[in-house]
Order: structure tokens, then C-alpha cells, then sequence
């Protein structure tokens, strides 16, 4: 209906879309010496905005899940972590897999690969979610636990098969091949921005489109009530393995788009510690908003980069520990005062203001 | 062909559109129902009534398939329906409302009744990120059937307000709102007057009272006594899990075992009705 509402999808668009052209642009120019770190006083770098960039895409797909199908993941970097992998196997392993080099070495493999991967992870977590979201509760959150602890385990033991030394181990995959459309490399840095934000872009309109679809009702109804929305006829544990499978293929695509960005994957990077963050950043921008992605991203983003430079100047002697607590103190902090997380509680905050209903 | 009511409460014309035959549900050591049988017939509104914890809404719970029942059989226009998961009986045409009215927070009145029409609706996950025109159709279709039905129940003027906003009695007229988007044969009301006051009810009781005109059969838990007197052409009362008596209004009124299971429950409410 969208009567007397707040227009942010359109304002979402007309300021988020300039601002990230204006910054790639900025940076792939340079105007007289300027630059984003510049600008900013050293806060924001590009690679800071690729990484917004590719936790949008994961936090759109965990939103949906968590904050629109009530669903809480604890291992969605579990499916991060398989979509970087699998595009570094698949790339730099071909030769170990069998794969002709005149296959391997197309410009067009590493993109085939990045969507097979997304792919397979969604149809992984689709058939996984099926009889574990059956049961009511707090059950995926568990098994998601579960999970995100035995993919990096899989990760680290070369999925069990040490002789094909697959995954690297503790080390990793290091050399994967940067991305290349036809004969144009998509780098340096600011290429690759453009194309992270492309998919970061369509990773909210998919979002907004779910949402206001029959599919997107569907899941708010089952987490305000599952009994009133199968009474309806809403097949419950169908819906929410769909969602939840959808957001691993998000999340697997993105992990892709981080392997071939950093060029080197470890498993570290996607343990339980980074699920954590995600569910975090998810919290911060607001579950329940597809904006929020993006804003929960950037801002935890932010916060890390400031408590590991300026944190020593409060506390002389601060150690990785201090940064922790900080960064739990402030998330308490946002918690607290805007529990609804920036997006929501912000919107909400300017309806008021404007005098519209709240919705 | 006629039809005995396995009750024995008479002969019919026609099929029952719902028969609960011998079924009976423990909890535990509890047996909440016990061997009961009764039958819905097309078009009728069908009272249920009984002392708190006679097994009422855990009849409704069985019917729609959110428990199992621990020993017999139910069945929806002639086809056993135990077993069904609740969304497979929602698309047979059974909906229900719930005692503790279950709404979808966050969700406007508007986007309640939407839900409700979800069965009629095709499209999934694919069909909204690519927005086909088919899906829009679908979308604007099920709009629109969305409005009449917020306009059947009067409840336009609240559309666009959050479901959790609205005064008790308009909830529970939201739930029947939602019910009714599924298009059901058989209405399944938990308590829908309670909490309600005597002109939410009057409104209530005209709703319910035009649902058969629609071809929408009701079977109706309620505790206001001169309600369900007033809308039920039958009336089945349950004590402690088992049907006592089944019958017209008058008889059940005069019934002395229905007198006695509820004498000291609530004198009142039960005197009021007998006038
Ligand atoms: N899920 C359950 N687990 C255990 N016991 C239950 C459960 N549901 C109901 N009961 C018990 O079964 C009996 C029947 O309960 P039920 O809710 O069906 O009664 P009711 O007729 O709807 O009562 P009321 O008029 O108070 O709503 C009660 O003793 C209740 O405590
Ligand atoms: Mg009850």
C-alpha cells in the first residue's frame, strides 16, 4: 500500500547510489591529490568500503532470515567461508581436481565457478534447514552453531583428506586469480569496488523485492506466529529452509567475491568469531530492515577501525582485549538506546519527527 | 441417501462435512478428551460448549491438526484428515481462530488478512526477485480480495495500522478476517466473544450469524451463554474430555446433566441465559 508512508526505499536509492558511485569515483580519479582516506581523516579506505560492500550481501540474506523469518543463525560465516573456498579450490586446486587448464584458465571459470558455489551452498543449507527447521524454537540456532564449528574444522583438516591438501590447512589457499570480464581486469582496487557494490546493490533490491512479496509475508507471519500462519495454510519449515538456503547462497556469494578480493582465504577467517560479527552487524543496522545491511556493516566496520587506532590514546597500554570489551560496551550501548538497530529505530525516530504514523 | 449421525442426534439429507469419530487425546496421565464423537453439518452454526478445561480448544488443536489424537478418527468431507499437517488442512478448508488471539506482530491489519489469503497465491522465492507479470497479477488479485474482505468485516479504516494496535475486539475480528481470506468450508471460533464488550459482541454475533449465508459451516467455542443460545442451530457440550449432551438450544438449556457440570462454574452467566 505504502499510503502516508515513509519513502525510504526511494531515498535509499537516490542517496546510497551517488554516494557510492561518488566514492568509487573519487578514488579511481584522484581530483587533485584527493582522496577518501583523506577526506575522511584516514577512517574510510577502499578496502573498508569493499568490505561494507561484501558483508551487505551476507547481512541482506541474514536479515531476511533472522529479522523478517525470526531465524537466528550462528554460523552464517560457515557459508562465507564455502563460497571463498570453493572458488580458491576450484581455481587455484584445478589441476589437482582434473580440470583442463583451457577450462581453469578462462576468464569466464572463476564467475561459473562463483555461481555453482552459491548454488550448491543454498541447496546444501536448503536440504540441512528442512528437517532441522521443522522443529519449533531455537533449534537452527543451535545446529547453525554446530555447523559453523564442523565446516571450519572440514576447513582446517583439508575436509579430511590431507593427500589432496585441498583447503590448505591452518595456511590456506594462497594465489587465487583476480577477476577478469573478457580481457578487462577488474583491478585495481576501485574496479573490483564497482563490481562488489554492483552485487551489494542487487542484494538490496532482491531483499526489498522478497519482502513485499507473498514469500516475504509468509516469513514475518511464521516469526509473529507459526501456529496462526500454518493455520492459514503457510507451509512453516518449507518457507524457512528456502530463506535460510537462500541465505547461505548469498553468503557463499559473497565469500567468493571476498576470495577473489583478498587473494588469499584462511580458515580463521571464518570461524565463530566472524558469525558473531555478522549476527552483530546484523543486530547493530537492524534485523528487520534490508537497509540495515549496509549500515550495520559500515558502522561496526567503523567502530573496529577506530577502537584499534585510537583506543591506546585513552588507555595507554591497551592490548586486543580492551578492543574487545569497547566494542561490547558500545554494542550494549546501541542495543539499549536503539534496540530496533540505526535503520529501524532511526526510520521510526524521522516518522515521528515528520508526523507520519508510525507503520 | 440418508445419513445417521453416528451421535444418534438424528438423520440427515445430506454428508456430514465433518465427523469426529471415538477420538480421544491424553496428556500425559491426563485425558483431555475421551472417546468423543460428533458431527458438523453443511451450513449450520454448531455450538460447543463446556466447563474451562473440558477439552474445547484441544478439539480445535486436533481438527486442525496441530496435535494427534491419541486414539481415533477425523474426517473432513468424507476423507480422514488425522495426520495432515495443519497448513495440508488449511488447504482442505478448515481455519480457525485461537482463545489467546495469535497475531503477526509487526504486520498490519491489512498484511494479516494478505496472509490469510496466501493458499490462493502461486508464486514463490524466484517469482518475487524477478517480479514476472504474472506475479504482479497474482499480487494485485490478492489485494483486492484482501480488501473486500476488510471491508465485509469493517475493518477498512484500520488497514494500514499494526494488527497489535487495535482494541481486543477488533483483534478478534481481525482473526476471523483472516480465517475467512482462506476461503474455508468449515470456521473453526475459540472464545471469539471473550474479553469482548455486549456492542463488540452484537457486532460479532451478526458476523457470525451471516458466515452460513457464504456457505461457511462455523463450530463455535464460546462461553457467553446467550450467544451461542442465539447463533447455534446445535449445541455439544463437553465435561471433563467427554460429550454429555448434543442437541437442539432448548433441549441442551434444560438438560440436568449439563446443568450439573456447570453448577458453581459460573451460576451467573448460566442463570442469565435460562432467563
Ligand atoms: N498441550 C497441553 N499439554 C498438557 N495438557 C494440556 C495441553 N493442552 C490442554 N491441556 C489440558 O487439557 C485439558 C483441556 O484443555 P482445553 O484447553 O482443551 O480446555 P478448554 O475446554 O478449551 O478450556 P477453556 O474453556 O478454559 O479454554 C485441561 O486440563 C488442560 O490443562
Ligand atoms: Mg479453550
Amino acid at each position: 500500500m505504502g499510503r502516508a508512508g515513509f519513502p525510504a526505499n526511494a531515498i535509499g536509492f537516490a542517496i546510497g547510489l551517488p554516494l557510492i558511485l561518488a566514492i568509487g569515483g573519487l578514488e579511481a580519479f584522484r581530483p587533485m591529490g584527493l582522496s577518501l582516506p583523506a577526506l575522511t581523516g584516514g577512517l574510510l579506505t577502499l578496502d573498508t568500503m569493499i568490505r561494507v560492500g561484501l558483508f551487505t550481501i551476507v547481512l541482506v540474506g541474514l536479515n531476511l532470515l533472522m529479522g523478517y523469518a525470526g531465524q537466528v543463525s550462528l554460523g552464517q560465516a560457515a557459508f562465507y567461508g564455502m563460497g571463498a573456498f570453493f572458488s580458491a579450490i576450484m581455481t587455484v586446486r584445478a589441476r589437482t581436481l582434473g580440470i583442463p587448464p583451457a577450462l581453469a584458465e578462462a576468464w569466464w571459470w572463476p564467475w561459473l565457478v562463483m555461481l555453482t558455489g552459491a548454488f550448491l551452498v543454498g541447496l546444501t543449507a536448503y536440504g540441512i534447514g528442512r528437517p532441522i527447521l521443522r522443529l519449533r524454537g531455537h533449534y537452527l540456532a543451535m545446529a547453525t552453531l554446530g555447523l559453523g564449528i564442523v565446516v571450519y574444522i572440514l576447513l582446517r583438516e583439508n575436509l579430511g583428506l590431507p593427500h589432496l591438501n585441498l583447503t590448505g590447512g591452518f595456511d590456506g589457499i594462497q594465489g587465487i586469480p583476480r577477476l577478469r570480464l573478457g580481457g578487462l581486469l577488474l583491478w585495481p582496487a576501485w574496479r573490483y569496488y564497482f563490481l562488489v557494490w554492483l552485487f551489494a546493490f542487487g542484494a538490496i533490491a532482491l531483499g526489498l523485492r522478497v519482502v513485499r512479496s507473498r514469500v516475504g509475508r509468509a516469513l514475518r507471519a511464521i516469526h509473529g506466529s507459526e501456529m496462526a500462519a500454518e493455520s492459514v495454510g503457510v507451509e512453516v519449515s518449507y518457507y524457512k529452509a528456502q530463506v535460510f538456503g537462500l541465505s547461505a547462497a548469498m553468503a557463499a556469494l559473497a565469500g567468493s567475491l571476498y576470495a577473489h578480493f583478498q587473494t588469499t582465504v584462511i580458515p580463521a577467517t571464518f570461524g565463530f568469531g566472524s558469525s558473531l560479527e555478522l549476527v552483530v552487524m546484523s543486530a547493530v543496522g537492524g534485523m528487520a530492515s534490508i537497509w540495515g545491511a549496509p549500515f550495520g556493516a559500515l558502522t561496526v566496520l567503523l567502530v573496529q577501525e577506530v577502537l584499534r587506532t585510537q583506543l591506546h590514546r585513552v588507555i595507554p597500554n591497551a592490548q586486543g582485549e580492551f578492543e574487545a570489551i569497547a566494542f561490547g560496551v558500545i554494542l550494549v550501548l546501541i542495543m539499549l538506546f536503539l534496540p530496533e538497530g540505526l535503520t529501524t529505530g532511526g526510520l521510526r525516530w524521522l516518522r515521528s519527527r515528520m508526523g507520519l504514523r508510525p507503520r | 441417501m440418508l445419513y445417521i449421525s453416528p451421535d444418534g442426534t438424528g438423520e440427515r439429507s445430506e454428508a456430514p462435512l465433518l465427523e469426529v469419530l471415538r477420538v480421544s487425546k491424553a496428556f500425559g496421565g491426563l485425558m483431555a478428551l475421551l472417546d468423543v464423537s460428533l458431527c458438523v453439518w453443511p451450513g449450520q452454526i454448531k455450538g460447543l460448549i463446556g466447563p474451562n478445561g473440558a477439552g474445547k480448544t484441544t478439539l480445535f488443536n486436533l481438527i486442525t491438526g496441530m496435535l494427534r489424537p491419541t486414539s481415533g478418527d477425523i474426517r473432513f468431507q468424507g476423507r480422514s484428515i488425522v495426520g495432515l499437517p495443519p497448513h495440508r488442512i488449511a488447504a482442505l478448508g478448515i481455519a480457525r481462530t485461537f482463545q489467546n488471539v495469535q497475531l503477526f506482530s509487526g504486520m498490519t491489519v491489512f498484511e494479516h488478512v494478505l496472509v490469510g489469503g496466501h493458499r490462493h497465491g502461486r508464486s514463490g522465492l524466484l517469482g518475487a526477485i524477478f517480479q514476472t507479470s504474472r506475479v504482479r497479477q497474482e499480487e494485485k488479485e490478492a489485494r483486492a480480495r484482501a480488501w473486500r474482505i476488510l471491508e465485509r468485516v469493517g475493518l477498512v479504516e484500520w488497514a494500514d495500522r499494526p494488527a497489535e494496535s487495535l482494541p481486543l475486539g477488533l483483534q478478534r475480528i481481525l482473526e476471523i478476517a483472516r480465517a475467512l481470506a482462506t476461503a474455508p468450508r468449515l470456521l473453526l471460533l475459540d472464545e471469539p466473544g471473550a474479553g469482548l464488550n455486549p456492542p463488540e459482541k452484537a457486532q460479532l454475533a451478526g458476523l457470525i450469524r451471516s458466515l452460513p449465508e457464504e456457505g461457511i459451516t462455523v463450530l463455535l467455542v464460546e462461553h457467553d451463554m446467550n450467544m451461542v443460545m442465539g447463533l447455534a442451530d446445535e449445541i455439544a457440550v463437553l465435561d471433563y474430555g467427554q460429550l454429555i449432551a448434543e442437541g437442539p438450544p432448548e433441549a441442551i438449556r434444560q438438560d440436568p446433566r449439563v446443568i450439573a457440570a456447570y453448577l458453581g462454574e459460573e451460576d451467573e452467566v448460566w442463570n442469565a441465559a435460562r432467563g
